[in-house]
């Protein structure tokens, strides 16, 4: 494998609904923005592409990755479809990727678009449940909010998890989007305003769950020699890992822990693991990415991570399975500040802010989910970190870690069922 | 639309087919339109499935008769409360073995919203039952209990509809 660098990207505003535009407009619109900001690179320089979008449901039209490259003037070139439920993005990451570091591509664009205002949103819900086992679990009351809601009351159970917990981290993802032009829905919020919104499966109300969304992003990986010909702030990746885990949770096992370098086993003695209140997947990526990165202590060498916050009560889920803090402290690393970006005011009392940043972008709760854009929009987002051009790309840069040099992205599909972590790092 | 006279072809019999004069029947059918610019209109999409439960099916059977059946691995020996025709953990075939009808909640949900063809029954309760000498779980709603009085532990037992509708839920859970 030889190393594979991100050398631009572009993404839509992400909304409820876009008629004006269908998923090739704006896939085009996203790929436009990324040509434009890397003036040199032309689509001829392109050696072909993957695509990404989550349901021939929503599309109702297979093969529709094949109608965007169409559109884009990128046939004949090679071209794929990857598809991999909420993580579709992530995948999609990664495919590129693969393509640039077995030598196939020098150029590979990855694309990922979702246009989810076709249906209404309990027929949406309808079409993303069906991403679970149709034969037990959807009849039952196929509905993923309903399945997380599960998760996190044995969360709540096993470490005293509360919900004041989870409404830290919509307040945090929600204000951050206020600096993010791109987001779907930038909110200010208290935690009574969280918990007082609609109950949709308890815990988790209306505000502890990421909206439906139209949208496309884009992101277009080099080899080294076309990186340094094209960029001037290439970003290499450094790490790719993947997990995954069964589809109906119920067959989850209670076995051990899988550890990370800085874990040991006597930290989890009791904890039978991963039950339903844990990401196997999401550990096992973390893993993989981060021994292909070096990384032995994400904690510390990690400057911000962008995570797949389908609910707040997954990305407290996922500080444990990404090892920021142990299993069982997620809900504490919250309540002290952690994951909120520095220097941006949450109206809430923080001890630590702003250690590790977790979705400065304001994530899927506030940013939306157009679900194949989703795993693409956080690569462009960390890019943009990267390379310190946020106020460039954002018209301001609350948003920008300072001196951020490494970044992680995550992408999540299903009850946890495929699960991707990506590291990207600004060179020396 | 009258069989007799095929689209496109509306010439007297016998007559020679003339182009002028050929043109599309019209039909009394048309599309609900929502916007005009840009159009926006419903588009119907509907499909019967002939859909097979294949090796799982004796689980479904079992419904019908009242009786609950996991699956038991025959080289490891692990014990799942879901049909599961090979071991997820060694691969070898497994057995068929009955669940006790009697658990407790691992954990629970009550949704107050729901997928389209589940929100005429909001709210309903959704549980992971744990069975004593199983390794998993089993999904399932339960039913006569308040929503704020159900918790993690509370034992339960299984009831089945008198009239299978061969579906999962055919088997749902009561406060013991």
């Amino acid at each position: 494998m030889r190393p594979v660098y991100m050398i631009t990207g572009g993404i839509t505003k992400f909304k409820k609904a876009n008629p004006e535009k269908d998923f090739r407009y704006m896939v085009k619109e996203a790929f436009e923005y990324a040509l434009n900001d890397l003036p040199r690179l032309r689509p001829s320089h392109i050696d072909g592409s993957v695509g990404a979008y989550f349901s021939d449901h929503f599309t109702r039209q297979l093969k529709a990755a094949s109608m965007v490259q169409d559109y884009l003037g990128l046939c004949p070139k090679p071209s794929k479809r990857v598809e991999g439920g909420g993580a579709t993005g992530g995948l999609c990451f990664q495919a590129a990727w693969e393509s640039v570091a077995s030598g196939r591509m020098e150029v590979c664009l990855a694309f990922g678009f979702e246009t989810m205002s076709r249906v209404n949103t309990w027929k949406g819900n309808e079409f993303i449940a069906l991403a679970s086992d149709t034969n037990f679990d959807y009849p039952v009351g196929g509905f993923y909010t309903g399945y997380y809601a599960m998760m996190v009351q044995r969360h709540m159970y096993e470490f005293g998890t509360t919900v004041e917990q989870l409404a830290r981290v919509s307040i945090k993802n929600h204000a951050n989007a206020l600096y993010n032009p791109y987001a779907q829905s930038p909110m200010k919020l208290t935690v009574k305003d969280v918990r007082s919104s609609d109950m949709v499966a308890t815990p988790l109300t209306r505000l502890d769950i990421c909206a439906m969304s139209d949208g496309a992003a884009v992101a277009i990986l080099a080899s080294e020699e076309m990186a340094r010909k094209f960029c001037d702030v290439p970003i290499k990746v450094t790490g790719i890992g993947t997990g995954t885990d069964s589809m109906r949770m119920a067959d989850r096992p209670h076995g051990k822990v899988i550890l990370l370098p800085h874990e040991k086993e006597s930290d989890y003695r009791s904890l039978k693991y991963p039950g339903v209140h844990s990401f196997r997947a999401g550990r096992t990526a973390a893993k993989l990415a981060y021994k292909m990165a070096g990384i032995d202590n994400p904690i510390e060498q990690l400057d911000f991570v962008e995570l797949h916050d389908a609910y707040s009560s997954s990305e407290i889920q996922t500080y444990e399975d990404l090892g920021l803090c142990r299993y069982g402290e997620g809900g504490k690393f919250v309540e002290n500040g952690y994951p909120f970006m520095p220097g941006v005011g949450y109206g809430l009392k923080l001890k630590e802010q702003g250690t590790l940043p977790v979705n400065p972008s304001g994530g899927l709760l506030a940013c939306g989910h157009p679900v194949g854009a989703t795993g693409l929009f956080q690569a462009v987002f960390a890019f943009w970190q990267l390379q310190g051009s946020i106020k460039k790309h954002l018209g301001n840069d609350r948003l920008q870690v300072k001196k951020a040099k490494r970044g992680l992205i995550h992408s999540h599909a299903g009850t946890g069922t495929y699960i991707t972590v990506s590291i990207l790092e600004r060179p020396i | 639309m009258n069989p007799e006279r095929p689209l496109g072809r509306r010439e007297g019999k016998g007559s020679k087919m003339s182009a002028k004069k050929a043109s599309l029947a019209e039909t009394g059918q048309g599309n609900v339109l929502y916007n005009l610019d840009p159009i926006i209109l419903k588009w119907h999409y509907e499909i019967d499935y002939i859909h097979s439960y294949a090796q799982d099916s004796p689980f479904f059977a079992g419904l019908s008769k009242g009786k609950l059946l996991g699956s038991v691995c025959t080289e490891c020996h692990y014990k799942f409360a879901t049909p599961r025709a090979h071991c997820m953990e060694c691969g070898a075939r497994t057995e068929w073995v009955e669940l006790p009808l009697e658990g407790k909640v691992h954990t629970f949900t009550t949704c107050y919203f729901g997928s389209e063809s589940f929100l005429k029954e909001t709210p309903f309760t959704l549980i992971l039952v744990e069975f004593k000498g199983f390794q998993t779980l089993f999904l399932c709603r339960l039913v006569g209990v308040e929503p704020n009085k159900v918790n993690i532990g509370m034992p339960v037992m299984a009831k089945f509809r008198r009239n299978s509708k061969f579906e999962a839920t055919d088997v749902y859970f009561v406060p013991k």
